[in-house]
Parts: C-alpha cells; structure tokens; sequence
C-alpha cells in the first residue's frame, strides 16, 4: 500500500504560485527526504499534505484514503515542528498525551503509550516538567514523543533539528533513525542540511522554486544527477562547475567534477594556484584558482603539505565527470 | 572593575531618576490620604501637616458612610468597571484573533474599520449615543454605560492585540490544530495565555478612564440608584460650599478597588513576561 500519494497539487498564496504540479507517491514504511534551498516551498508541501493549508488544486492521497477534505486531526498524521511548539500550560505527560485525549482514547491506553514513548526516548525522569524546564534536545524529544504516541500512518518532521547544537543534532539524527527502524513508520523528513538527506533517506525528493527537480534514493541522486542543480546541491564540499578551463569543451556546455574526484598530479588536465586551504585532519580541501580564472575546490584524502600560493596540477577521471548543456541538463551520452 | 563601578553607578542614576518620579507621581494621592484624615480647619491651615492628635477626625468618612448610598456607587462602579474590562478583553481578543489569523476577504479593510475608533473619541457621538439609548430605553441603566466603555475600549483592544497575536508561533497553533484542538480550544488555551502580557496591559490602559469617567454617567445615567462612585461624589462639591472632608474621603476609598484590580493585572503581566513559552 502506498501511504501518500500526491497527484498534481497545487499551491498558490494570492498571486504567488508556490507548488507547481507536484505528482509524488511514498511507499509503506520508507523515509521520505525533502530537500532544496530556503523559500522553495518545502514546508508549503509539508503543510499541504497535513491539511494545515488547503491544496489550490490535486488530490492528497494518504493511506489510500483521499484527504482534501478531511481536517488535519483525521488524517492519521503526526508532525513534529522546528520550533518544537510544545503546549507551554502542560506538562510533558500533558503534551505527549493531548492528541489522544482529544480523540477520547480511554485514560488506560494514554498513560500506557505515553509511558512507552517515554521509555524509548529516554524521558521518564522528566515526565511531570513543563517544557520551560527542559533543554532544547530534550524538547525536541518530547515533540517527536508527542508524535509517536498517536501512532500515526505518517510522520512529517519538518527541519526537527536546525535549532539544536552539532553534536546533538548527530545524535537526534541516529535517534531518528532507529526510529524509524523500531516502528517500521512512514516518514517525510523536510531539511535543507544535505547531511541529514544522505544519511536518512531511503528517497530523496529535490525541490526547487516549487517544482520536483528529481527523486531517487540517495546513491542514485548522487551518481547520477539529473542536471546541474541536483548535482551542486548533494555532496558537500559541492561539485565543481568548469566552462573554461578544461580543453576540448564545447561553447556553453559545462563539466562537473567533485572535489573527491580531483588528484594532485605531476600532469593534469586543469592547471591553477592554491588560494585557500582547509585541514580538517581526516582529509584536505584546496582552495584553487584556475589559470583560466575559475574557482573550485580539491578533497584531498589525509594530509597534505601543500601551501597557499604553490601551483598545482590537477588530474580527473573523464569517467567520473559530468556534462551539462546550455540549459542546465545532464547530457548523458557524453562520458568516457 | 571598572565596569561594575559604572553599572553600579548607572542603577543608582536609575533608582534616582525612578524614585523621584514614583514621589511625584504618589504626592498628590498622598496630600489626599493624609487630609481626609483631618478636620476641616486642619485642612486649610496645614494642608501638608500629616494628621496629629489635635487635627485628626474621621468626620469625612462619617459624612460619606451617613450619605448612605456610597456603598451602591461603590458597586456601580465596581460593576461597570468589570463588566466592560472584561467585555473589552473578550471581543478584543477575538476580533484580534481573526484578524491575525485568519486569510479571508477584507481582512485589511475589517482591521483598518476597527482601528478607526482610536483616533475619533467617542463623545463627539454622545448626542446621538444618548438618542439611542432613549430609543432602547437604556437610559439610566449601567448597561448603557457597559454597551458605550465596551465599545470605547475596543478599537485600542483590537489593534494592541493582533499585534501580539500575529506573534504567537504559527508552529504551536498548528501543533494544536494537529492534535485536534478546536479553534476555540486553540484561542482560549494556546493563545491567550501567551498574550497574557498584552491583555494585562489593555485592562489597566481602560480601567482607569472608565472609573474616573464623569462624562457618560452624567449624561447617560444620573439617576441616584445607577450613580456611579465618581458622580456621586460631586454631591459634596456644591457651587458655593464644599465639603473638602467628604470629598477627600470619597476620593481616598475610591482608590483603593482601582489598586487592587490594578495588582491583580500588574501580577498577571509579570508572569506572562516569565512564563517560557515555545522554544
Ligand atoms: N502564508 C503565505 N502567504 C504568502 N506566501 C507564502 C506563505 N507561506 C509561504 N509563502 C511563500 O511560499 C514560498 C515557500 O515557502 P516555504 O515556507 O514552503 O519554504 P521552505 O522551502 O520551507 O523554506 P525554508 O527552508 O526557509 O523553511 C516562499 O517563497 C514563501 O514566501
Ligand atoms: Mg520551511
């Protein structure tokens, strides 16, 4: 069964078109990523597929039932916000267990699940605080808690993390994801942090100015980007976009190569001087400056001695590189 | 070092400044205690003498008590105040909570038509106000004075509050909304308590023009069982004698409901500053 299915929705606010034609299906039990830079109307799709905003046209499909006209209470949803939004009157127990006192579950069956999520996310100690007396982790565990409890047919987290400090955020994300294995749930993950794309993600869907760009799990989206932008917005640092100093291209085409992908060599293709280097320790990023005037960034496995200012020579595996047209496509038959 | 010096010396510029102020503000009301207390030659010859064995008397407040009625303009008073604060808040509130919420047709015009009320008084209305209200035969009824505050509140109420509003996380609303919170819930349990602050501020910006108002009541309701307390004390205010000891006294105890609705709301403002609310 396929727990969402999205055909040709539309969104506009006013005059303002902000989802155009989105067609999307989310299968039984899989972690559904959004991504795409800030404004493209991630969060206006989430919303839409929570009823928390009416789509201008389309049909939301959840758990085989048509929900355009249902209200976000009744369509077996759970959603954790990035503000955590916790009820501020009531107590962590309060606000795990609201929404099943709303549906009027019997007192015996709320106390038994919510004691449940609290076991599992480590929250028993602090089930009669308010949130006021919580941390910002332990906040956003009791937001996800308060999703758990209604057992929902879908989950839709949307940025849960973007408030919580480095390390913490890892750890919420290995959380999540243990999460989703223990409940074998369907989830829609919403985040602009390609980090937490890769690593979550059994499909990622690419947004751009309201349009689906491309959607595929997070190897394929990888290796093999549709166009330009998929291929600049996954991977970290992101691929290098060259028109001019790689011999042999024609007018207005452009190569991308990733920062992995380029060697230091005695005899390379692109030859430039470093401008900037990065030791992270595990690996190095150069920073270089091509002779014909391009910037792009090299990822060197381990470290390496080279300075600021030597020249270098840089060699790739045509291979592994990629060829997009004057319109920003991939042209496919290129390579090799 | 150095710093702390000057903080040091920047809060104790500030307490000045504050104290000073606080003394001006409360010397009047001071004049006004301490006189009440005090017989009526006292009154004229040391008008800031604080009351000794020889000066005081309660003969201010036995005169008021005598009149008889005090204590049914008192609750008039108390009564008026109350109902349209609380009126004021309630519809306030709400028509705020549309306004900021709510995307519908006009939303702009609607709130643009309900601020109007702050910039034209309300008096410039009284003829046709009191018109209405010998129509509807309200004339000489505290409703009539509830209806006319209700409405002079409102506009300032509107607009303070859906500014607030507007700032409450749209993410709790919809938490709630989520959790199958119905609109009403949403309003009365997620909203206003965070606008707590705001609604404080409304209530203590109409109470005192609505206690002190001599206008309306006059006008709209003069007779003696719907006096309010600010009218009834012109009795002893006469065109050629007044009774300063009565005045006084009227005035001194009519202080005192206006101080504690002003630390009930005082109260609530402070915790709603302190309550954390979403992150
Ligand atoms: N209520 C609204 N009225 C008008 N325009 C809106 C409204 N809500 C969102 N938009 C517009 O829709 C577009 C998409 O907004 P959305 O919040 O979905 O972006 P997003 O992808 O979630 O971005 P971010 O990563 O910054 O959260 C934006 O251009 C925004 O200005
Ligand atoms: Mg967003």
């Amino acid at each position: 069964m396929t727990a969402l299915k999205l055909e040709n929705v539309n969104k506009s606010f006013g005059s303002v078109h902000v989802l155009k034609d989105i067609n999307l299906t989310v299968e039984d039990g899989e972690f559904t990523v959004f991504v795409g830079p800030s404004g493209c109307g991630k969060s206006t799709l989430l919303r839409v597929i929570a009823g928390l905003e009416d789509a201008s046209s389309g049909t939301v499909t959840i758990g085989g039932d048509v929900v355009n006209a249902v209200p976000p209470a009744k369509r077996g949803i759970a959603m954790v916000f990035q503000s955590y939004a916790l009820y501020p009157h009531l107590t962590v127990k309060g606000n795990m267990g609201l929404g099943l006192k709303q549906e009027g579950q019997p007192k015996a069956v709320i106390d038994e699940r919510v004691s449940k999520a609290a076991k599992m996310l480590d929250l028993e100690k602090y089930i009669d605080r308010r949130p006021s007396e919580l941390s910002g982790g332990q906040r956003q565990r009791v937001a996800i808690g308060r999703a758990i409890v209604r057992e929902p047919k879908l989950f839709l987290f949307d940025e849960p993390l973007s408030n919580l400090d480095a390390s913490l955020r890892m750890n919420t994300r290995i959380e999540i994801a243990e999460l989703h294995r223990t409940l074998s749930a369907s989830m829609i993950y919403v985040t602009h942090d390609q980090i937490e794309a890769m690593t979550l993600a059994d499909k990622i869907v690419v947004l751009r100015d309201g349009r689906i760009e491309q959607v595929g799990s997070p190897m394929e989206l990888y290796n093999n980007p549709a166009n330009r932008f998929v291929a600049g917005f996954l991977g970290a640092p992101s691929m290098n976009f060259l028109e001019r100093s790689v011999l042999g291209l024609p007018e207005g085409e452009t190569i991308g190569i990733r920062p992995e992908h380029l060697a230091l060599s005695d005899k390379g293709q692109i030859a430039g001087k470093v401008t900037h280097v990065e030791r992270l320790g595990g690996d190095t990023n150069l920073l270089v400056t091509t002779d014909a005037g391009e910037t792009l960034t090299v990822r060197v496995f381990g470290q390496d001695p080279t300075e600021v200012g030597a020249k270098v020579q840089l060699a790739f595996d045509p291979a592994n590189a990629f060829y997009f047209n004057a319109a920003q496509e991939r042209i496919f038959d290129k390579a090799a | 070092m150095n710093k702390v010096r000057s903080a040091t010396r920047t809060t104790i510029a500030a307490h000045a400044v504050l104290i000073t102020y606080t003394l001006i503000a409360l010397f009047p009301v001071f004049v006004i205690v301490i006189n009440s207390f005090k017989d009526r030659r006292a009154i004229f010859r040391d008008p800031l003498g604080l009351p000794n064995e020889e000066t005081f008397s309660l003969i201010g407040y036995e005169t008021v008590l005598k009149q008889g009625d005090f204590f049914l303009y008192f609750q008039n008073s108390m009564i008026v105040t109350v109902v349209s604060l609380t009126l004021i808040l309630l519809f306030g509130a709400m028509a705020a909570f549309a306004l900021a919420e709510y995307r519908f047709k006009g939303n702009r015009l609607m709130g643009l038509y309900l601020a109007l009320g702050i910039m034209i008084p309300i008096r410039i209305g009284t003829v046709a106000i009191l018109e209405m209200m010998v129509s509807t035969g309200l004339v000489n009824t505290l409703t009539a004075l509830i209806l006319v505050y209700t409405a002079q509140g409102l506009p300032l109420a509107v607009f303070i509050l859906s500014e607030f509003m507007k700032g409450v996380s749209d993410d709790l609303k919809n938490a709630g909304r989520i959790d199958g919170l119905s609109e009403y819930k949403i309003f009365f349990r997620l909203v206003l308590p965070l606008v707590r602050p705001a609604m404080a501020t409304v209530a203590v910006f109409n109470m005192i023009p609505i206690w002190n108002d001599l206008w309306f009541p006059l006008i709209l309701a003069p007779a003696e069982e719907v006096k309010t307390l600010t009218l009834g004390s012109q009795v002893f205010i006469g065109q050629f004698v007044t009774d300063w000891n009565a005045v006084l006294s009227a005035l001194s105890m009519a202080i005192l409901p206006v101080m504690v609705l002003y630390v009930i709301f005082s109260r609530q403002l402070i915790r709603g500053i302190t309550s954390g609310a979403v992150k």
